[in-house]
């Protein structure tokens, strides 16, 4: 029993050690590391990508256009991580029609151009793939989709991705924005359901998506673009998931959004909430980074 | 951090390629820059002359037990059906329907051969085969599985399987226990197939549902696949062996018992072995190719379409772009802001690299929610034209299910497996109104929809589509059962300079339909293969006789009868213009 308690105690040092060390790393490498692991995951299981060469076109575009713009806006190439967490994320969300390749393209000078362009007090206001995803299914719908349903439906991918995406989360600091974000989503989607008098599995389903994945562990939580202050990402988090359900019930309502809101309700709810709110927030602050 | 010199400078010039992007995927948005240009003149015109030939039919869809009400539009939303066949032997190809409500009746017009037909289903006995107790049809395809030179039909349900012996081209006897096929299936096709090269027609008939669920009884509301794209849990196909008139399950034992949500088969010899394979196109899962190992066992291979896992709604075979080869292509569901699985136009390259090769993109690949397709020289010019049946479920106009699929499409699939949780339909359409697509060959410019063009204009929610030369006039008329709605036969009118050359087959070591005999002819640069299908696309057969335009070809130098029995016939210098009946030597 001793034996078992000391055994004990060196595994949970270890641990703690190991834990510790990983503080050491930037977050960005984490978070590289989480979505390269469901990039991997998706294809090898489920085959998902398509084709290789989205992937490729999309991680040139973003990389390219990412070394490209930082040395002309900033006179030096900057580190091209995000650059590549954005070209995995278009690869695994974007859905065109007929495999077309544009959207890919498109889609990484978007996201990567957003940044440079889209800026407030040398801040950039939208998560890069969010605000392209965003911008594709608003401005080329017939075109252009967002992955709905992927990874099988399968419950033991989506547990290794959350366990990953939690831990992850956990040591770069942003887990309180992902479960307040999905305690949000249940809570009011289980409320709308209730409210309308529809069943509520079919409400709270998508949270159990991989949609619902990428965009709590890699959009809601990009470091660079949530506000400061533990409360209040805590605040926006909620606020997105209020939005959220609001876009929803627009939706159940039949109010003539277009389709990109009932498609992709929770990536339109951060892009609408998630800019005004760090605007708020860098004007709060009133400094510079 | 201070800004180095200029920077707001820097940003606006950085501000006019992004805000040029996002003009350009508008741009884009709205289809391809440079417009077809040859599409204006596709060489062909469709007439509906559904009233004007006496075709009547409408379908009805079934319903269920009430504990699946909510989903109701969607589990019964299959079950019309089309195939043709000369079940008379008068020449004339005749075109049988299947109905999905108790009650409602199957219909067999008879081609009288004035370009009307006349409904002869009740005097023949394939009429009223919808019952409590049996099931409801969701298609049927013929053969003559006793070889006695005339055309026998079975029939597949959401219910029992009913094969019926055609006795004497007018009237038909049920022969279904007597053969071994009373079989409790949810089934939304079959194909008749001489897997082992007997002379005699094996039957391979898919499963959607589990088998041991009764859609009008159910014990249980979890019967829906678990899930979207890598379903197992559906049921179970099924082969028959023909053991001279008496039907064997060797399922297992040749190794086809898929349980991937099948919705359609196809058969033909995809890599010159001599052997019939499978090819399957199954609904929330990849497609499945079996391949025949000498009549002694089916082996299951990638051969590149594990890539893609989709839903599969139909597979119809056809030489896409004249290799001599028969390519594949199957139908999937895309809708606009939601989902596009793309249709996969598969280039069979089995004979070389072992696999098939999708190069659908463009207008072939997104032609809505499509469902049964067909090759077929609508122009005659020498190149395959296929037509593709659209539309899921229209109902209100201004309410979309696609917001609630959306739910659940993306969840776990032990949600969505049981139809209680889904969200209820309601009146709401899913893809409901979409137009057929006619997609014109322009070879290595790829191919355009001349639907609208050429007169096929209809909205139905098309489900199977059989081609047939329906007044023998060197053809290839369409025509289309639509899902809870009337049925529309379309005329083809192509230039009346185009040459044409058809094959009637009549089997003697091989089965007498000459299911899966193989014609490749020909004609100075002009090479095309076609195969009698024994069920193909979605709950459909094509007319038995093949029909291959040949352009301004003025002659054919050969054609090749690659027979099911493994025997092959030269043709040489075969009469144009004209049906040439070909009996395959009986050494």
């Amino acid at each position: 029993m001793a034996d078992a308690t000391r055994t004990t105690t060196i595994d949970g040092n270890a641990v703690s050690r190991a834990w510790q060390r990983t503080s050491k790393i930037d977050p960005r490498y984490l978070i590289a590391f989480l979505i390269t692991l469901v990039l991997v995951a998706a294809q090898l299981r489920y085959h998902m990508l398509g084709s290789y060469d989205r992937l490729v076109l999309a991680l040139v575009v973003c990389t390219g256009t990412e070394a490209l713009l930082s040395w002309f806006d900033r006179g030096k190439f900057v580190n091209l991580l995000s650059a590549y967490i954005s070209g995995i994320s278009l690869t695994l969300l974007i859905k065109p029609q007929g495999g077309a390749l544009w959207p890919f393209a498109l889609g990484g000078f978007l996201a990567i151009s957003s940044k440079y362009v889209l800026k407030y007090r040398d801040n950039h206001l939208w998560n890069p793939t969010n605000f392209a995803i965003s911008a594709l299914l608003l401005a080329a719908p017939d075109r252009v989709s967002v992955l709905s349903h992927q990874f099988g439906n399968d419950l033991t991918t989506n547990l290794v991705i959350w366990i990953f995406g939690l831990i992850i989360a956990a040591r770069v600091g942003v887990l309180h924005i992902t479960l307040t974000y999905v305690a949000s989503f249940l809570v009011l989607n289980g409320a709308r359901a209730l409210a309308l008098g529809q069943p509520v599995m079919p409400e709270i389903a998508p949270i159990t998506g991989p949609m619902y994945q990428l965009f709590v562990f890699f959009m809601i939580t990009d470091p660079r673009t949530v506000v400061r202050g533990r409360r209040r990402q805590i605040v926006v988090a909620i606020l997105i998931a209020i939005m959220e359900m609001l876009i929803r019930f627009a939706s159940d309502q039949g109010w003539p959004l277009p389709t990109a809101f009932s498609a992709a309700p929770a990536f339109l709810a951060l892009a609408i909430v998630g800019p005004v709110a760090k605007w708020l927030d860098l004007r709060r602050l009133g400094v510079q980074r | 951090m201070p800004h180095r010199p200029g920077h707001r400078t820097r940003r606006a010039i950085i501000a006019i390629p992004f805000l040029a992007a996002i003009l350009l995927a508008m741009r884009l948005d709205r289809g391809p820059v440079r417009a077809s240009s040859d599409a204006t003149h596709p060489g062909f015109v469709l007439r509906d002359q559904t009233a004007a030939a006496g075709i009547d039919f409408v379908h009805h869809r079934p319903s269920f037990d009430p504990k699946i009400a909510g989903v109701e539009p969607h589990v019964a939303a299959l079950g019309a059906s089309v195939s043709v066949t000369d079940f008379d032997g008068d020449g004339w190809p005749d075109v049988y329907f299947t109905n999905s409500r108790f009650g409602e009746p199957n219909a067999l017009y008879r081609n009288k051969g004035n370009g009307t037909f006349e409904d002869v289903a009740g005097a023949a006995g394939v009429a009223d085969l919808n019952e409590p107790g049996e099931g409801v049809s969701m298609g049927a395809v013929w053969g003559d599985f006793d070889n006695d030179g005339r055309e026998d039909l079975l029939v597949y349900r959401y219910g029992y399987l009913s094969l019926f012996r055609n006795v004497d081209g007018k009237h038909f006897q049920d022969v279904t226990a007597p053969a071994g096929l009373h079989r409790w299936m949810n089934s939304n096709g079959a194909i008749w197939l001489d897997y082992d090269r007997d002379g005699l027609l094996d039957l391979y008939v898919t499963a959607y549902f589990r088998s041991d669920i009764d859609l009008w009884h159910l014990t249980t509301t979890r019967i829906m696949h678990n899930s979207f794209e890598f379903a197992t849990n559906g049921g179970k196909n099924l082969l028959f062996h023909n053991v001279g008139g008496k039907f064997e399950d060797v399922t297992d034992q040749m190794g086809v018992g898929s349980t991937r949500w099948t919705l359609a088969a196809s058969s033909a010899d995809f890599n010159g072995d001599g052997w019939p394979d499978i090819y399957l196109a199954n609904d929330y899962g990849p497609e499945e190719l079996y391949l025949n190992d000498h009549g002694r066992r089916f082996q299951l291979t990638t051969a590149g379409l594990e890539s893609e896992s989709k839903s599969g709604m139909s597979v119809t075979l056809g030489d896409a772009f004249n290799r001599g080869r028969l390519d594949a292509f199957v139908t999937n569901i895309s809708e606009r802001g939601y989902i596009f699985q793309n249709n996969n136009l598969r280039v069979n390259e089995m004979s070389g690299s072992h696999r098939f090769r999708n190069v659908a993109e463009g207008a072939i690949a997104d032609a809505g929610w499509a469902w049964g397709a067909q090759f077929g020289d609508l122009n005659n010019d020498g190149a395959n034209e296929l037509f593709v049946a659209n539309g899921f479920i229209s109902a209100n106009r201004n309410r979309s299910y696609w917001y609630a699929m959306s739910k659940i499409a993306g969840a776990n699939g032990r949600l969505f497996e049981d139809a209680a949780t889904w969200p209820a339909f309601g009146d709401a359409s899913l893809s409901g109104y979409e137009p057929s697509r006619v997609y014109l060959n322009r070879g290595v410019a790829g191919w355009v929809d001349v639907a609208k063009k050429v007169g096929a204009n209809d909205l139905y929610d098309g489900r199977a589509v059989a081609l047939a030369d329906l007044s023998n006039r060197g053809t290839v008329d369409v025509v289309v059962a639509n899902q809870n709605q009337p049925a529309v036969l379309y005329r083809d009118f192509p230039d009346s300079a185009n040459h044409w050359i058809a094959f009637k087959l009549i089997g003697t070591r091989s089965n007498r339909s000459a299911i899966g005999a193989e014609v490749l002819i020909e004609a100075g640069d002009l090479k095309q293969r076609r195969v009698i299908d024994g069920g193909s696309g979605f709950a459909s057969q094509n007319d038995r006789r093949l029909h291959f335009g040949l352009g301004s070809h003025e002659w054919v130098d050969r054609a090749v009868i690659q027979w099911p029995s493994g025997a092959q016939q030269t043709v040489v210098r075969p009469q144009i213009d004209r049906l040439v009946t070909i009996t395959e030597p009986e050494r």
